[in-house]
């Protein structure tokens, strides 16, 4: 019996020790992530989209037993306004228990809070700002980007439309730098493609009445009506020109390639082309186990244009944080190296800005109240017919 | 340019200055009655609109699709929640301070309208969206060479003319309408005479109400877009054109609103550099045609409001 007792009290404590030890083991750090997109304003659809993909990236994470982490995302609303994303951007860097960004759908907002990021070494991805500017204009280490950017979009835009045969343009582009870099480099690419620029109107991102541009536009009979903005707007030109009797085809940009421009121009829709990086959903290398981890996780919202790309930048910060552990530098460190990253879409590799190199762009058109790839479409097989043509 | 699209831009133009005008009346309403200026009127005018498509969302749900029926529960709601809404504001807001400073009015109205249109964005569903806002109107339209007609911009021309013509008639045939001529003239004098002073500034708030939420319904049926913004720009505008026909005289409101979406067209159509500045052109001009005409193109005639 003496001995007996003897030897379970240490056994107990040892069983007991070793029960709590595993208990801590498993109990992982929290780590806090952010994204950061319009979620109220003319242009929510995609930063909601954009936000729940970054969430799934996030929950597929914690329910992964391998991860080292836990993980908490925080996000934050820009409504795709400078000012608003200023200080949000502030408040995200502030917050040093954040570890990482996914931030950014609007150009405008995204070139004011680089800086931001940049004082306070937090290291981000943007997830579908396309102002090459972003990347380009500063030599910052935390700013990185998985999408491409406007200069290849509107490099193969303008190449495109030329072949199909148009002509003549009329441009409207809003006066963000959003707009004014879908204006410059595409008027760049078309005039060296040798299409024809009428006129070129710079409207407020606010304007209501399109009316006096486009009766200008109406008497200057372009084969297309350029429009370098996003979707609320878009919509406005689209159905003003319709109210004018104005035959031109119109071409956007990847701003208006979301399904809200849909629902606001209703029939108006068809027809309508547009570009975007990257390929489509099912056509990704990871798209189907995208589409089916975003429908599985249950969300109301569609993941619009741009969702596989913030699901990849999230993904990308949640492999850093795993690798190096929850640190901003090391993580900024982590993400200047990245070489042929694999993500749903495609391959990823930065260049020495940050900038993603991958430069795929596909053209959409708008057929049936579906965006349909060209390729996909009866416009490209003849059975219908763009207007202008 | 040829005759057909000088005609367009006639008829784009004549369209915003009849928006701009409906609200310019509402200001000059105020003004006439009160010596007040309401700031909340854009956002009233949004407001309405936003009640207009309510109706006709809530048309639409209990089977009612006749686009005809659909107008007119639209017009009516909008129209009489805002002349309620606009003789409420009247009661609660603009009388209680009737002895205070008139800058003190105006910072009331100011961020009462920063309250409704807070309200909206926030408490109206997926309120910080724009709305597609249905066409109620028939499309046909004419094309005759450059130029394109069409029918529901004509019906909304004719619309707000006879809305004009409706507020020129019960102002200057009926007896409300002496009786706030009456009160505009000399508070006092109208009192001793027998006018009930209060009921008239409420039914003055509330026919100005009712004619923003008019014009609010006019947009979205021509633009086929409303977002809980589009006050805001509209009642500056409004604001400044019954400054520059004159504030408390109703035609100087018309004039104004026409002069400044002239202005508009004129900026967006004629001047060299890009369509950007047309606001800064056309408010530049309200702001030289003030420094020329301090009291407006039609002033009062009563030179107390100097």
């Amino acid at each position: 019996m003496g001995i007996l007792r003897k030897t379970t009290a240490p056994l107990l404590t040892l069983a007991i020790t070793a029960a709590l030890g595993t208990g801590v083991a498993n109990a992982k750090d929290t780590v806090k992530v952010a994204f950061i997109g319009p979620l109220t304003g003319g242009v929510s659809a995609v930063g909601v989209g954009g936000r729940n993909s970054a969430e799934l990236a996030v929950q597929l994470r914690n329910a992964d037993p391998n991860a080292k982490y836990e993980y908490e995302l925080v996000t934050q609303d820009s409504e795709c306004k400078p000012n608003v994303g200023v200080q949000i951007a502030t408040k995200i860097a502030a917050d040093r228990s954040i570890i990482g960004l996914v931030g950014h759908y609007c150009s405008a907002v995204a070139m004011g809070a680089v800086d931001i990021y940049h004082r306070f070494n937090l290291p981000m991805s943007v997830w579908g700002a396309v102002l090459p500017e972003i990347t380009y204009a500063n030599d910052y280490k935390e700013i990185h980007r998985v999408n491409g950017t406007m200069i290849n979009q509107n490099e193969v835009a303008a190449k495109f439309m030329t072949d199909q045969g148009y002509k003549t343009w009329v441009i409207i582009h809003d006066t963000t730098d959003y707009g004014k870099g879908h204006n410059k480099y595409f008027s760049e690419y078309l005039t060296a493609n040798g299409g024809e620029i009428l006129a070129d109107f710079g409207v407020p991102a606010d304007q209501q009445d399109f009316t006096a541009e486009l009766t200008k536009a109406k008497q200057l009979n372009p084969d297309v009506i350029y429009f370098g903005g996003l979707t609320p707007l878009g919509v406005r030109i689209r159905a003003q020109m319709d109210k004018l009797g104005i035959e031109s085809q119109f071409q956007g940009v990847s701003g208006i390639k979301s399904d809200s421009f849909i629902d606001g121009t209703g029939e108006l829709a068809e027809g309508v082309v547009s570009f975007l990086e990257g390929a489509p959903l099912e056509k990704l290398p990871g798209g189907q186990y995208f589409s089916e981890k975003y429908k599985a996780a249950g969300f109301t919202e569609s993941e619009e244009a741009y969702g596989p790309f913030a699901f990849s930048a999230m993904n990308l910060i949640l492999d850093g944080i795993e690798e190096v552990g929850p640190n901003r530098k090391a993580l900024t460190e982590y993400l200047g190296n990245i070489q042929d990253h694999d993500s749903v879409v495609g391959k990823i590799s930065f260049d020495d800005h940050g900038q993603n190199t991958v430069a795929a762009i596909t053209p959409y058109v708008i057929q049936d109240g579906k965006w349909v790839v060209w390729e996909d479409s009866e416009y490209a097989d003849g059975t219908r017919k763009l207007s202008g043509l | 340019m040829d005759m057909g699209l000088l005609g367009q831009f006639i008829v784009n133009g004549m369209m915003l200055g009849m928006m701009y005008a409906l609200v310019a009346v509402g200001f000059t309403l105020f003004f006439g009655v009160l010596d007040v200026i309401k700031f909340s009127h854009g956002d009233v005018l949004m407001v309405g609109t936003f009640a207009g498509f309510s109706t006709y969302l809530g048309l639409g749900a209990i089977g009612i699709d006749n686009a005809f029926v659909q107008l007119i529960g639209v017009l009516v709601v909008a129209i009489g929640s805002m002349a309620i809404l606009g003789a409420i504001i009247a009661r609660y807001l603009v009388l209680p301070l009737k002895s205070a400073p008139p800058l003190n009015t105006l910072l009331v109205t100011l961020m009462l309208g920063t309250v409704l249109r807070e309200a909206i964005r926030l408490f109206y569903p997926d309120g910080s969206n724009p709305k597609r806002f249905p066409s109620l109107l028939p499309t046909d339209s004419w094309t005759i060479g450059s130029f394109n007609l069409r029918a529901d911009s004509v019906i909304l021309l004719v619309g707000g003319l006879l809305v004009i013509v409706g507020v020129h008639v019960l102002i200057n045939r009926t007896r409300l309408g002496m009786a706030i001529r009456a009160v505009a003239q000399d508070e006092e004098t109208a009192k001793c005479m027998g006018i009930n002073f209060k009921m008239i500034v409420l039914l003055t708030f509330g026919l100005g109400s009712a004619v923003a939420a008019f014009a609010g319904v006019m947009n979205g049926l021509y633009y086929n877009e409303i977002n809980f913004g589009m006050g805001l720009l509209l009642g500056v505008i409004g604001f400044s054109a019954a400054i520059i026909g004159g504030l408390g005289n109703i035609y100087g409101a018309i004039l104004g609103g026409f002069i400044f979406a002239a202005l508009q067209t004129l900026g967006a159509v004629a001047l060299p550099f890009a369509s950007a500045y047309k606001d800064v052109f056309a408010f530049a001009v309200v702001i030289a045609l003030i420094a020329w005409r301090p009291t407006g193109l039609i002033a009062e005639k009563t030179s107390e409001r100097v």
